[in-house]
């Protein structure tokens, strides 16, 4: 949020730069340096209390109560593939969005397919989408017994894709301000460091959904 | 030392008033509000101090109780660490970081505003429960359970958990700021291999921050998790382990260590060669060891926890890391040293308080090296000997590096020189006083006497160590005040000072006293590692390879050969575009901190108040935040 | 110095539609085959397949951040500002296994 805030800082004018980069552009980078820590840590602590949970529901595992009651692997591998699938395309319009940005009125960026209204708001309904696959998967977890506060797997679990989720979501807002800054004023390839900017958020977004994918879906 | 006579004036345009400083984004500025705020800071820190010492005197004294001591031990490390030796370096880098590098202001002016707004009302947040007696409890370093639901149920550790959340934005805020300044920022000719050592070690300091603060917030979400919404990272019974918050904590905690110790260990870099009159014996070096420094800090955390029972192999591992580490930073002891030797010297009491950060640096660092060895460590942890440790590094080095750098820098910053007097007074009261206090707490410690104790029994050998340390802390208390008073009398009545009254070689001394808000009028260009000497005492470069001057960097049409600027005209009158003035950072930090304080009325109990202040200062940081974008800077 | 002007007009090699496209194409296909091993006990209780899979999901990684984040292309600077927090964030995450003994030695 902070380097959103920095990064629109408007420099409009060219200013002197000694590498002749936007400044935008250093300080987005720099803060996604800072993302791979954050979501370095919160990856760790999942593997680290990896099957150390002392009750179920488990991941990849069926679990019986002592009570007798048998619960079965809670996670849902063709659901969150999908969403994974949504998600990674949602990248690709991404990189759509800015092209369509950058050739605005060149040849071949005619019509609905070379519109970056078109491609912004694909993007942020793919996100939107992966969204709601998420506050699904959430729901029925809780419907099956897992909480974040039913044991460790819960807690990590919930923490780990919440706040991934939470990226996500920040990045449909910033996706859907560009989509409005689009209709109202229309984006100019002088504004594709907005977009630039913006994607390269997504796609870090995206390369850690990658890494959570397997480390906690796929691997048991 | 040269003087002029002429009294700075002041242009007629500048703004003043409480508005013209909450709304301000001028560098500068915002660099004299971190430091004014700081120093308040170090005085409540330093009075919390003064109570722990009190109560320490003597065995068995009940001036305060044992739950108020808690308190005031946590908040002295807690006001010390974020409060005090971050933001004094945060001013330095805001002041110094662009009159450096020969800009005009940040990368981002606004951002650099919101910065210190957040840690302003962040500061307040975790500094005014003490007022209440609920303030945090559970030591600087928060260790799970203490700070978790079960055994830290109350108020305190919430304002903690909270207060670092709020005090971590800030931090990072800044760093991706200065990160993208230096780099982007720098006059032409201006390579990284000519910066000024000062801007070099902020340039580290900005990567740790960057790298090591998302672990501490991922940690502290874990433990706001657990005791807002009783999820089990720390929890035993569910399996949790509360070594990951110390692991966790550490990770960023060592580095934390570099990120106080790196921007002093650049003040006196730039103090030392000035009133040497010589280079800075091997600059590169020292570049190079700095970088060495803060790589090297991220693979040393676990020697804070030896006693744990990490076995064998992990204890080598960070044992020989450790040692490692000692390595680069004797470097830098060496490489002053040799600065100094053979210089023609002069002995301005920033070049006092200088030579002190090396002499009493270097005690710390060597019982620093002690506790690398796991068997030696487990004798000292946990004891006084510790608390001399680290009380060596960060009183004797950093604030000793910052009192250098606020004696050497007043000059540029107000137009006036401190008293020498008055300095010379308060660093001799200062460097007994501090020996007094710390050295005897190596004894204490030697002999067995815990850290984190409110009171003790006589007969166990401590009960002298523990006065003369409680006497060492009032002669502190009497430097701090002769300190204060010099500050605030040299700033109305000080000699006045020429644009470069200590004959320094960096750009920040080509410019009036104070700098102009634009700065530079024009934008110098640089063909050497010490311009100004160039300039003005070529003798003392001369047979010194410096500078990578090379063709290409030479007549670029950005910038306007070095000189020196006497002249003190408005923006306006030379056409320098200057940002607006603007409230809108303040009300972003505002609505963070508004969103923060929502959690303790959730403890309260009150739900829907709680949701109403959260979301409230939730929709209005993000009101205010396109209301920012939104608007021009300039 | 390498982060001065020298690189200033890299900035604007971006990947093209076409390749935008074969990486998508590839990002998929990964993806497949990973669900599909998933689903493949006998692969499962292998010891290729942590290994495999974490080969798998390192090239999707990789892929993303060179073409999607045009790394392969942009300036070097932002190259160092993205590797080197990633080599000490992943030099933690090993020692933490190590530490907690998810990982042992021998």
């Amino acid at each position: 949020m902070a380097t959103a805030a920095g990064a629109h800082e408007a420099h409009e004018h060219t200013h002197y730069t000694t590498t002749g980069l936007d400044n935008r552009k250093i300080a987005i980078w720099a803060f996604i340096g800072s993302e791979c820590m954050l979501f370095g840590s919160l990856i760790s602590t999942y593997l680290v209390y990896k099957g150390r949970s002392v009750v179920g529901p488990l991941p990849h595992e069926a679990w019986t109560s002592p009570a007798g009651e048998v619960f079965k692997p809670i996670l849902n591998i063709p659901v969150t593939s999908a969403s994974t699938f949504v998600l990674l395309m949602s990248s690709l319009f991404m990189v759509l969005a800015l092209a369509a940005v950058e050739n605005k009125g060149k040849a071949g960026y005619e019509g609905l397919l070379g519109s970056s209204k078109f491609w912004l708001l694909a993007t942020a309904i793919a996100g939107a989408i992966f969204l709601a696959f998420q506050a699904y998967e959430f729901t029925s977890f809780v419907h099956e017994g897992l909480t974040i506060r039913t044991n460790l797997f819960g807690t990590t679990f919930f923490t780990l894709t919440g706040f991934h989720g939470t990226h996500v979501a920040v990045g449909v807002l910033w996706l859907m301000s560009l989509f409005f800054i689009d209709l109202k004023r229309g984006l100019e390839p002088r504004d594709a460091i907005l977009v630039d900017l913006c994607a390269l958020y997504w796609h870090f977004v995206d390369v850690v959904w990658i890494v959570i994918f397997t480390l906690v879906y796929l691997i048991q | 030392m040269e003087t002029s006579s002429a009294i700075p004036t002041h242009d007629a345009s500048e703004q003043s008033g409480i508005w013209s400083w909450i709304t301000t984004v001028d560098h500068k500025r915002i660099g004299i509000l971190y430091l004014y705020t700081a120093l308040f800071y170090l005085l409540v820190g330093g009075l919390e101090a003064l109570l722990i010492r009190t109560q320490l005197a003597k065995p068995n004294l009940s001036v305060v109780s044992a739950e108020t001591y808690n308190q005031l031990f946590t908040m002295h490390g807690t006001t010390m660490v974020f409060l005090v030796v971050m933001p004094l370096s945060a001013a330095f880098f805001n002041y110094l970081i662009p009159l450096q590098i020969g800009a005009r202001d940040v990368a981002f002016p606004r951002l650099n505003a919101f910065s210190y707004w957040v840690y302003a009302l962040g500061g307040l947040f975790i500094t005014l429960p003490i007022f209440f007696g609920i303030a945090p409890n559970g030591g600087w370093f928060g260790y799970a359970p203490l700070s978790g639901p079960t055994f830290g149920g109350g108020f305190n550790m919430d304002f903690w958990v909270l207060g670092l959340q709020i005090l971590g934005i800030s931090s990072l805020a800044a760093a991706f700021n200065f990160i993208t300044t230096i780099i982007n920022l720098r006059a032409p000719g201006m390579t990284l291999m000519r910066m000024p050592m000062f801007t070099w070690m902020s340039f580290v300091v900005q990567f740790l921050v960057v790298l090591a603060f998302p672990v501490i917030t991922a940690a502290l979400f874990f433990l706001q998790f657990d005791r807002f919404f009783g999820t089990n990272f720390y929890e035993v019974q569910a399996g949790g382990d509360p070594l990951l918050w110390q692991h966790l904590f550490w990770v960023f905690g060592h580095p934390e260590v570099y990120i106080l110790i790196l921007p002093a260990f650049g003040l006196v870099s730039e103090v030392l060669p000035t009133h040497s009159r010589k280079p800075l014996f091997g600059y590169n070096v020292m570049a190079y060891s700095g970088i060495m420094i803060g790589f090297l800090g991220f693979g040393v955390w676990a020697h804070h926890m030896f006693a744990v029972g990490m076995g064998p192999v992990a204890d080598s591992i960070f044992s020989v890391a450790t040692m490692l580490i000692g390595l680069p930073t004797g470097v830098k002891i060496f490489n002053w040293i040799a600065t100094m030797y053979g210089g023609s010297l002069r002995f301005p009491v920033s070049m006092k308080f200088a030579i002190g950060l090396i002499a009493m640096f270097t005690i710390g660092g060597i019982s620093g090296v002690m506790h690398s060895s796991p068997p030696s460590d487990l004798q000292q942890t946990d004891t006084y000997f510790i608390v001399a440790h680290f009380h060596y590094v960060l009183y004797g080095g950093a604030m000793m590096g910052i009192f250098a750098g606020i004696y050497h820098y007043f000059p540029k910053i107000t137009g006036r020189f401190m008293s020498e007097r008055l300095g010379n007074w308060q660093f001799w009261l200062n460097f007994i006083g501090l020996n007094l206090t710390f050295f005897p707490m190596h004894f204490s410690g030697m002999l067995g006497m815990p850290r984190r104790i409110y009171t003790y029994d006589a007969g166990q050998g401590w009960d002298l160590f523990n006065l003369m340390s409680t006497a060492g802390t009032y002669l502190l208390l009497v430097a701090g005040l002769i300190f204060a008073y010099n500050f605030f009398k040299s700033r109305v009545s000080g000699a006045p000072a020429s644009s470069d009254p200590w004959g320094a070689p960096t750009l920040e001394w080509s410019i009036p006293s104070p700098p102009p808000d634009y700065n530079f009028a024009q934008i110098p260009e640089v063909t050497s590692r010490y311009p100004m000497w160039d300039l003005k005492a070529p003798d003392r470069t001369a047979g010194i390879e410096h500078s990578h001057a090379d063709a290409a960097d030479i007549a670029d049409a950005h910038a306007a050969p070095m000189h020196e600027e006497t002249e003190r005209r408005t923006a306006k009158e030379l056409g320098i575009p200057m940002p607006f003035n603007t409230i809108k950072p303040f009300l972003v930090a505002l609505g963070i901190v508004v969103m923060f304080s929502g959690m303790i009325v959730l403890h309260m109990g009150k739900f829907p108040l709680a949701m109403a202040t959260m979301l409230g200062g939730g929709v209005f940081m993000v009101a205010s935040l396109y209301a920012w974008l939104t608007s021009p800077l300039e | 110095m390498s982060i001065d002007r020298a690189h200033a007009d890299h900035t604007h090699e971006h990947p093209t539609w076409k390749q935008y496209k074969w990486v998508a194409l590839w990002l998929f296909l990964i993806t497949i085959v990973e669900v599909w091993a998933y689903y493949i006990p006998a692969f499962v209780a292998s010891p290729a397949f942590k290994p495999a899979l974490l080969l798998m999901s390192a090239i999707k990684f990789a892929v993303v951040v060179m073409y999607y984040m045009h790394l392969k292309f942009d300036h070097p600077l932002f190259r160092k500002l993205f590797i080197g927090p990633m080599i000490i964030a992943g030099a933690t995450l090993i020692a933490f296994l190590f530490l907690f003994g998810n990982v042992r030695i021998g």
